[in-house]
């Protein structure tokens, strides 16, 4: 790792000053995807402004079906939370079956959606469940924040602090999760609402997470898995990879769109 | 230079290190507790693993500096008055280590684990909760035993001597 510069700010205004002040710093979340780059030297920030001990960022309000979850939430901590699984168990079973315990304990979900890594789980749910993003300067729509591969509409001195959604009627996940590092191969989260159904992809498309139309437009005929039998996905625009081919993601999809709705449904 | 201060296995330590130490580097060779180790650089071994304020981390994916002002527990900090804790001791008998490379992170995965499950484990879970923690040389199945050994003493309450 290259030297860095760490700071620990106790406000969202602090880190975002600091972030000013350094010559090339980057925020800090749980460091699970940052510090194995660092690790590697993919990156080299400057200062890194660890974001942990920010009060403002942290916890799980659930009103009803409002549900908010602060930027500085821990996977674990959405894994486990009785009220969120009250309402929305999808998104519980999601954070659950991230990566493993210790990655977790640490890795939160603002870091996770400013980093809009292709394969990870949670940009699917914001996707579909048509969530805000909230951010040290603005709200935005999940459809607006995701712009493509490791891409966010987030400025560099713009923090993530929290994220909200309405929890729909039903929700559902489902990943084929890469045997050896967990994120997914392909994933798909659905959710349905009475003006219908939404549906986004991830581990599979070449711009990262996205909404299969297609999909969303037969199950808000008729909300079971067999509606998807005729229907078959285009490959243009997959991912091909060592892992897999384009051609065996567009398969997953409708796969793992059934075991969602199916999950939906329980 | 980052001064740091923490509390590792009940004693407060205090240092002066570089910004971009890793927390397993700060244990190894600033504090002599070898028993940690570095099986990768991905990430994904989970040898390295150790308690952060309760909770099961790897200590080669947090900065020395993020740890400064928590409690960590190590491997070494296990064992009391001399009498391995019963994970150690499950381990032991239940030959869940060939090389023991893997071994304290697995222990420290597996102490944890047994504290997020009060209710008991089974063999399922126990091998999905190990997701985080390769091993070389066993195949797992002495491991998942031990972990099982272990949680079943452990949830038995204390029969006094
Ligand atoms: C072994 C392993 C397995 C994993 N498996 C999975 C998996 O199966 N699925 C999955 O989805 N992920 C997986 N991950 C990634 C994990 O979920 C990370 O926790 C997550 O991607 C990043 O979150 P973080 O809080 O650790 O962010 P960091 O690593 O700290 O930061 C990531 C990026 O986001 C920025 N950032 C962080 N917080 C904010 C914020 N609040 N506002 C603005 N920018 C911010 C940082 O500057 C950085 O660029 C895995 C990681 C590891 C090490
Ligand atoms: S050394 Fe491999 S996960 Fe930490
Ligand atoms: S005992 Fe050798 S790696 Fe696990």
């Amino acid at each position: 790792m290259y030297q860095t510069t760490y700071h620990r700010p106790s406000s969202v205004a602090e880190a975002v000053r600091m972030l000013g002040e350094a010559a090339d710093g980057k925020f800090l979340g749980g460091g699970q995807t940052l510090i194995p780059t660092m690790k590697q030297r993919l990156a080299a920030p400057s200062d890194v402004i660890d974001l942990r001990h920010i009060a403002e960022l942290k916890g799980i309000t659930v009103s009803g079906r409002d549900v908010r979850i602060g930027a500085g939430t821990t996977h674990e901590e959405v894994a486990n939370h009785s009220g969120l699984a009250a309402v929305c168990p999808a998104i519980c079973y999601l954070a659950g079956h991230i990566g493993d315990p210790h990655v977790r304990h640490m890795g939160t979900i603002g870091g996770s959606i400013s980093n809009n890594d292709p394969a990870a789980d949670y940009p699917s749910a914001m996707l579909a469940l048509n969530a805000m993003i909230h951010t040290s300067k603005r709200a935005l729509s999940a459809d607006e924040f995701f712009t493509g591969l490791f891409g966010t509409a987030l400025d560099e001195d713009e923090i993530v602090t929290a994220v909200s959604f309405t929890a729909p009627e039903k929700a559902g996940y489902a990943k084929f999760p890469n045997p050896a590092s967990r994120y997914a191969l392909t994933g798909v989260f659905v959710a349905k609402r009475p003006e219908g159904v939404r549906v986004a992809v991830t581990g599979a498309g070449e711009d990262g997470v996205f909404r299969a139309t297609a999909i969303e437009n037969a199950l808000s005929r008729s909300f079971e898995p067999s509606v998807l039998d005729g229907i078959a996905m285009p490959a243009d625009g997959l991912m091909s990879d060592i892992h897999a081919s384009a051609e065996y993601r567009a398969n997953l999809i409708v796969v793992m769109a059934k075991r969602a709705v199916q999950a939906a449904n329980g | 230079m980052a001064d740091i201060s923490m509390v590792i296995n009940g004693r407060e330590v205090r240092g002066s290190v570089e910004d971009r130490t890793l927390l397993v580097h700060f244990l190894r060779e600033h504090q002599g507790l070898t028993g940690t180790h570095v099986g990768c650089d991905t990430s994904q071994c989970g040898a390295c693993v150790v308690h952060v304020d309760g909770k099961a981390v790897k200590s080669c994916t947090m900065l020395a500096a993020q740890a400064s002002g928590s409690e960590v527990t190590t491997i070494e900090g296990l064992a009391k008055d001399g009498h391995l804790h019963p994970v150690q001791a499950a381990f032991k008998e239940h030959h869940g280590l060939q090389c023991g490379f893997c071994t304290p992170g697995m222990i420290m995965a597996a102490v944890d684990m047994i504290r997020r499950y009060p209710g008991g484990l089974d063999e399922k879970t126990v091998r999905a909760e190990l997701e985080g923690n390769i091993c070389r040389c066993t195949g797992y199945h002495n491991i998942v035993k031990a972990v099982l050994a272990a949680s079943e003493a452990m949830s038995k309450p204390a029969v006094a001597a």
